[in-house]
């Protein structure tokens, strides 16, 4: 055994590696189980009756899916743009400079994160509801892509302002020194030191929007179904193996994105 | 026998590198650099030295532009630069930590400044490339900070900052975290670096052996407050107060009371000789290097020192090769006394009854502050 002395031995260690096993099986057993009955060649969920792709030709072939899965795309890249920018820009602000009001602004901007769903639905219902009558538009693309922005802000904001406090101020001191402007400083110097942090956020900005059900719900209008929508309203109707699929579908497509933003993290550390 | 002056800052050269008028630094209520003159001549190494917290680094972040002055006059090459911002200075800095950037290799490190100044890309990595010659780190142009030993990484901000060949190099304490062999080799280096490029050096250092060796003159400062500028010579030989005295190499210090022009009067009751400017009832210390003093068994000053000399008692003596240090007793107060190394059986030992005695040019009264 080459154990330090702070590792666990004996029936601890064991106990622990049980743990382990347990949690483990415990989060991946349903995804495992999600991702073969989306194979599965039966209309009862839970019973396995063959290999096949129907459910996939389904989703392909289904108007609405093909519909939501674009809606869902398009507010994604809008939100996870217009957060990230104004995101970063307010953990730039809280991080690097102090200004009147600064306290309560800081505690404003995380107050997203800890008001439940369904408040923040609720509010931001009213909210346009009531800035409708003043300027009279219709709930949908724009309603649901402000709401994803209001709440995504708050994240991305955290995430980068992380790695702004790890990043050293007098590298932007010693840019200027050698005659960078303030701008030239940012753009050279801090702005890819802190990159990490941007991309995390505008992954996290993006994951909470395609997977947002409540708040969209409350904020949608006409014309406006997002995937998770769509199988939520689905599954109100029975839960079909189509379901699955498209499950599988938006799994594969957060896992994907989660490994490009390592990916490119890790590009960037070896830099830093 | 000579005496304390004034700071010996007091000309204003027209061609001065950076000239320094009645400057103040308030951050709220401290004050971390109290009203200071101060010039620095084109060509010149000069070193601010001072305990850590005594205003060094704040001075030099002012010359950079990195820190705007509360109060005064700073000029660079005769131009007013007050709030001019750092990147319109033509001056660069070695930082404290270096402050490379961590995610550029060292050519792009070192090309940096002259990129911001719109050389282009291939000129500025040829002259980059020579630089890097210039401080011996040929073949790690394509490392990142993060890959270099700390000497590495000081030659790459040395570098980086005289690429753009400043017309005065600001350091700030750009050895501090050497290791003591690598410091003594960057000092030579540094030293010959200055002479062969003519640019003013103005180095922070809390070492003063470093500023010693290194500088053609030296600032002292303490609390915000410069004290002193000067050569090392003057420096060591002719301090302006207590603090200089026992800042810059070893002394003892000895409390006395100004009796008149010529006498002082020790805290024992003991009068020496010791001409002074200081009115009398001054309080002032009498600084005696310890290899300005001389000991020889009770009784056995020559006549002509009688009025420049001390009994006392051996302590203790430690055997230097090149030297011996005797610690002696007098009444209230512990001297350090270095003399050669004589043969066993001359040397003073522990309990012996000595008397002490120094030229009357080798002692220094300065006011007691
Ligand atoms: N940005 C700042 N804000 C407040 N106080 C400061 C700031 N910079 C320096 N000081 C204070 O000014 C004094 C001088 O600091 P500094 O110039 O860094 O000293 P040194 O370099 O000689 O160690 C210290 O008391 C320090 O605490
Ligand atoms: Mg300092």
């Amino acid at each position: 055994m080459t154990g330090s002395i702070t590792e666990p031995r004996g029936v601890t260690r064991r106990l622990l590696q049980a743990n382990a096993w347990f949690v483990y099986l415990f989060f991946y057993a349903p995804i495992v189980l999600l991702v073969i009955f989306s194979f599965s060649d039966s209309r009862n969920v839970g019973v396995w009756g063959g290999f096949t792709l129907d459910w996939y030709g389904d989703f392909a072939a289904s108007e609405p899916t093909k519909d939501a899965l674009w809606a869902s795309l398009q507010i994604a890249a809008v939100s996870t743009v217009v957060a990230v920018v104004l995101g970063t820009m307010a953990a730039l602000a809280l991080e690097r400079f102090t200004f009147r009001g600064k306290k309560v602004f800081d505690a404003l901007l995380y107050l997203p994160i800890i008001i439940p769903d369904v408040t923040m639905a609720v509010m931001m219902l009213l909210f346009f509801a009531e800035a409708s009558k003043l300027f009279g538009f219709t709930k949908g693309f724009s309603t649901i892509t402000l709401s994803h922005i209001a709440f995504s802000i708050s994240f991305v904001s955290v995430v980068v302002r992380a790695r702004i406090a790890g990043t050293d101020q007098r590298l932007e001191e010693a840019a200027m020194d050698l005659y960078a402007s303030r701008w030239q400083a940012f753009r050279h110097v801090t702005l890819p030191l802190i990159m990490p942090g941007i991309l995390g956020g505008a992954l996290l900005a993006l994951t909470l929007s395609l997977d947002d059900v409540v708040i969209t719900q409350f904020v949608t209008g006409p014309g406006w179904t997002t995937l998770p929508v769509l199988v939520f309203g689905l599954i109100r109707k029975g839960v079909t193996p189509l379901i699955n699929a498209v499950s599988v579908v938006m799994l594969v497509a957060s896992t994907g994105l989660v490994g490009l933003s390592l990916i490119a993290q890790r590009l960037r550390s070896d830099t830093s | 026998m000579r005496t304390g002056g004034d700071t010996g800052e007091d000309r204003t050269v027209d061609n001065s590198a950076v000239d320094i008028r009645g400057v103040t630094k308030r951050f709220g209520d401290v004050v971390a650099v109290d009203n200071i003159d101060l010039s620095i001549a084109d060509g010149e190494f000069f070193a601010m030295l001072g305990p850590s917290g005594c205003g060094k680094t704040t001075t030099l972040r002012m010359i950079a532009g990195l820190e705007f002055p509360t109060e005064g006059s700073l000029r660079i090459f005769g131009t007013e630069v007050g709030t001019l911002p750092p990147n319109k200075r033509p001056v660069n800095t070695v930082f404290q930590n270096y402050a490379l950037f961590p995610h550029m290799n060292v050519l792009d490190n070192v090309g940096f400044g002259l990129r911001m100044q719109g050389t282009g890309k291939a000129d500025a990595r040829r002259q980059a490339a020579e630089l890097i010659e210039l401080v011996q780190l040929t073949g790690m142009e394509q490392r990142k900070p993060s890959q270099l030993s700390g000497g590495q990484q000081q030659r790459v901000a040395l570098a980086r900052a005289l690429v753009n060949r400043p017309k005065v190099l600001l350091l700030d304490e750009p050895l501090g975290a050497l290791d003591l062999k690598l410091r003594q080799e960057m000092q030579t280096e540094l030293k010959s670096l200055q002479r062969e490029l003519g640019v003013s050096f103005v180095f922070v250092t809390h070492d003063q052996e470093e500023a010693l060796t290194m500088s053609d003159r030296i600032a002292v400062m303490h609390d915000g407050e410069l004290l002193q500028v000067g050569s090392a010579e003057e420096l060591y030989e002719r301090p302006v107060n207590r603090f200089v005295a026992d800042f810059i190499g070893q002394t003892n210090l000895l409390d006395a009371t100004v009796l008149d022009e010529d006498m002082i009067v020790l805290a024992n009751g003991t009068r020496v000789m010791a001409p002074n400017p200081h009115p009398a009832g001054t309080k002032v210390a009498m600084s005696l290097r310890p290899e300005a003093i001389r000991l020889g068994p009770r009784g056995s000053v020559p006549a002509e020192h009688e009025a420049t000399s001390l009994p006392g008692v051996v302590a203790a003596m430690t055997y230097l090769g090149h030297a011996l240090v005797y610690r002696v007793n007098i009444d209230w107060l512990e001297l350090e006394v270095r003399t050669e190394t004589v043969g066993a059986q001359d040397r003073l030992q522990p309990g012996d009854e000595v008397t002490l005695w120094w030229d009357r040019t080798a002692d220094w009264v300065v006011p007691d502050e």
